[in-house]
């Protein structure tokens, strides 16, 4: 773990709505990376990141949510998401949104700058190496899209996963490819969906890892439906919750059998 | 002209694509071939990047003074003896091509490959006004011979197996020996070659596309795999370039530097087979060449987009990177997106042509995966403009009506941050309680799209706002 010097920042945690309503323990489990990175972590009230509408070619519900997200986070050092499509609209697509409105577009460039995704943050922004913890077994590990190609997210968490006692990763074959989620998408068009999320997990179950991770609940959600359907049995976790020494906890659709 | 197109039934055209065995089989030719041959030519051209800064760079200057451009090319054009005919519509442009076959007496055409003749439907115009157009590239020559339109920019017949081919040269080719042996792709090719030798020559006007038009020379230029673009333009009599007006470049120097990232982002290639120039009918010392040269220019729809939104669209160079490079497209194939121009360029090109309404689906189809942009030889911000089609289609009320309604909800829900606290805790809950047991649903009212297939993941309980409020109110 690393700690730099100088005051604690503090960052807020920009949950993503998947994680609040579906997986509060990818919450946690982000919190206590983010501290262990040497901030402080608080939890503004939020709601969504205005993504759904801004992708289904509603501007004015996004405007008004990215504009609800920027005031939330005021007085934050940083705004960390678990999420690259999250952050990434946040970061990418929120400046846009208000780019031809002068007074707006100052404090939206100023909130985009300060946004980061989750893993990304720990590495790129805190310069964390290592993170402390344990998980016995192979992995492999999915790159969504948003995050590897508009955030430029990929050597940061297998750098992570690298530190992580008892863990092998083991790469699929295209793993910078689609899942087929894309948000909306998934219930739209459900069947060109499932046929690309059926490729996804041939290669998945091609790796025979025990395990799938990557750094969004959509598109974990997606290739673990797909999975479970097929009756395959690998597990799938949000990358978070194994760097945070989580990965005891029910994977996601297992029952709870607390 | 109404465009002859089934993009509104993409959701039937993807269903029927999908149940498919033979087109599957097919498609996977896209993955394995076009990428690892694009991506092993970028990576042995270490300024491969900055040629599509370059390339881009290129394009912009030349669409914000295109109306210079297309004055010195048609000055050139004409100085050298060529004719430069403006069609503002597909109808007019098949007019003019039509008009010249029949002022010259034409029975046959021998045609290269062209979009803009996919576009504008040539080959159904030259018939009805009694011209026969003979395709000269393989893969149109075998889309002619099956009545179908290319399913891909670069390679039209993409979406059919060898044996498939094999059956159609069998069904037609009937003076060849029955048991001649066309096991090997290079047999299908010769067989082509011969069938077509003889209708080369008896062409009385060849029409070729254009990749690029040089305005500094009035040259226009194409590249082909088969050499076939250079018979169907020196042979023939009379030599009629289709293009559309977004094909200009500045110089010749401008098109060689488009044309290095074009093969590789192709088909990974560092320059393609055959590229070939023409500029204007032969001249006294020439020892071929056409007796008269045309060049039609259409416009169909384009200069609309100069000044709009999606004028980053006319960049494109055509060379399907972003279809090869679609999961959307490697899934479903170009025929089900019902128009000429398929995968992530046709979704953005299309509801600009034939409009939105009909080709309303296209943008929508599509993931925002982002992978059609980062291969994009001219960097075409692709989902972005995907995203402007929804935009519109959003305003004018034309998106489904179950998608507005639940983004209405939600959004009325997520704008009221107590309220979403208060109705999520609650809702969350309930879904726990619910799919507690098995910690998943193989039903959800709603989300069938979703649970026809796939397992939906039951929350976890409460909701992490609430969890966080109350353990660390706890500590
Ligand atoms: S949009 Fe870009 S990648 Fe697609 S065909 Fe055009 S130039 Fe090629």
């Amino acid at each position: 773990m690393s700690a730099q010097p100088g005051p604690r920042p503090r960052v807020g945690l920009f949950a993503t709505c998947l994680v609040d309503l579906i997986r509060p323990s990818v919450g946690f489990a982000a919190a206590k990376l983010i501290e262990a990175s040497g901030c402080d972590v608080v939890v503004p009230s939020q709601t969504c990141c205005g993504q759904p509408a801004f992708n289904s070619g509603d501007r004015r519900t996004a405007k008004a949510l990215a504009w609800q997200a920027i005031e939330a986070f005021e007085g934050v050092d940083y705004v960390v998401a678990p999420s690259g499509s999250c952050a990434g609209q946040l970061k990418k697509h929120v400046p846009e949104l208000f780019e031809d409105e002068p007074e707006l577009s100052r404090p939206a460039d100023a909130f985009a700058a300060k946004v980061f995704e989750l893993v990304s943050f720990l590495v790129d922004v805190r310069g964390m190496k290592a993170v402390d913890a344990r998980f016995d077994g192979a992995v492999t590990y999915h790159d969504s899209c948003a995050g590897l190609r508009e955030l430029g997210i990929r050597a940061q968490p297998r750098a992570l996963l690298e530190s992580v006692e008892g863990l092998t990763l083991t790469e699929m074959k295209d793993s910078d490819v689609c899942c087929g989620f894309g948000g909306t998408f998934a219930v739209k068009y459900g069947e060109i969906s499932d046929a690309i999320v059926a490729k996804k997990a041939d290669n998945i179950s091609a790796a025979e890892t025990g395990t799938l991770l990557a750094g969004d609940l959509g598109c974990l959600m997606n290739m673990a439906g797909k999975l479970q359907r097929l009756g395959r049995p690998v597990k799938a976790r949000h990358v978070a919750e194994v760097l945070a020494g989580m990965g005891d906890e029910p994977a996601i659709g297992e029952p709870q059998g607390r | 002209m109404n465009a002859h197109s089934t993009s509104p039934a993409f959701k039937e055209n993807a269903h029927r694509a999908l149940h498919d065995p033979a087109l599957q089989r097919a498609l996977g030719n896209v993955e394995t071939g076009f990428i690892g041959r694009r991506k092993s030519a970028a990576d042995k051209l270490p300024e491969f990047e900055a040629l599509r800064d370059s390339a881009r760079d290129i394009k912009n200057h030349t669409l914000a003074h295109l109306d210079l451009y297309l004055e010195a090319y048609e000055a050139k054009v004409t100085a050298a003896g060529g004719h430069v005919h403006f069609a503002p519509t597909a109808d007019d442009a098949t007019a003019i091509v039509a008009d010249i076959c029949r002022r010259v007496g034409a029975k046959t055409v021998a045609k290269g490959k062209s979009m803009i003749s996919e576009e504008i439907e040539l080959n159904a115009a030259l018939e009805a006004a009694g011209v026969q157009p003979v395709e000269t590239d393989l893969g149109e020559y075998i889309i002619q011979l099956r009545g179908e339109r290319p399913s891909h920019i670069v390679a039209p017949v993409i979406h059919l197996n060898r044996d498939q081919i094999e059956a159609d040269f069998r069904r037609v080719h009937t003076k060849l020996p029955p048991e001649r042996d066309l096991s090997a792709p290079e047999s299908l090719l010769a067989e082509a070659r011969g069938a077509l030798r003889e209708k080369f020559l008896a062409a009385d006007v060849g029409i070729t596309g254009a990749n690029f038009l040089v305005a500094e020379t009035g040259t226009s230029i194409i590249v082909t795999n088969e050499g076939n673009g250079d018979l169907s333009q020196t042979l023939p009599k009379v030599h009629i370039v289709l293009a559309s007006i977004e094909k200009l470049v500045p110089t010749l120097e401008d098109a060689s530097q488009m044309l290095r990232v074009l093969a590789r982002s192709a088909t990974g290639q560092e320059i393609t087979v055959y590229t070939t120039f023409s500029t204007g009918p032969r001249r006294p010392a020439d020892v071929d060449g056409p007796e008269e040269y045309h060049v039609v220019l259409l416009d169909n729809g384009r200069s609309a987009m100069l000044a709009g939104e999606f004028r980053e669209m006319l960049r494109c160079i055509r060379c399907a990177a972003c279809m090869n490079h679609c999961p959307v497209y490697h899934a479903v194939g170009g025929h089900a997106y019902g128009w000429v121009y398929p995968g992530p360029m046709g979704a953005v090109l299309s509801p600009s042509l034939i409009g939105v309404d009909k080709a309303g689906h296209l943008p929508n189809a599509s993931t925002f995966c982002g992978r059609c942009e980062s291969v994009c030889p001219v960097r075409i911000p692709l989902p972005k403009l995907m995203r402007h089609w929804r935009e519109r289609e959003f305003e004018r009320n034309l998106s489904p009506a179950p998608v507005r309604s639940g983004l209405a909800v939600w959004g009325f829900f997520a704008r009221r941050p107590r309220l979403y606290r208060f109705a999520t805790r609650a809702a969350m809950g309930a879904l726990s309680l619910l799919g507690r047991r098995k910690g998943r649903f193989g039903a959800l009212p709603l989300a069938g799209g979703w649970t026809d297939t796939r397992d939906f993941a039951a929350p976890e309980g409460s909701t992490f706002q609430a969890r966080w409020s109350a353990e660390r109110r706890a500590r």
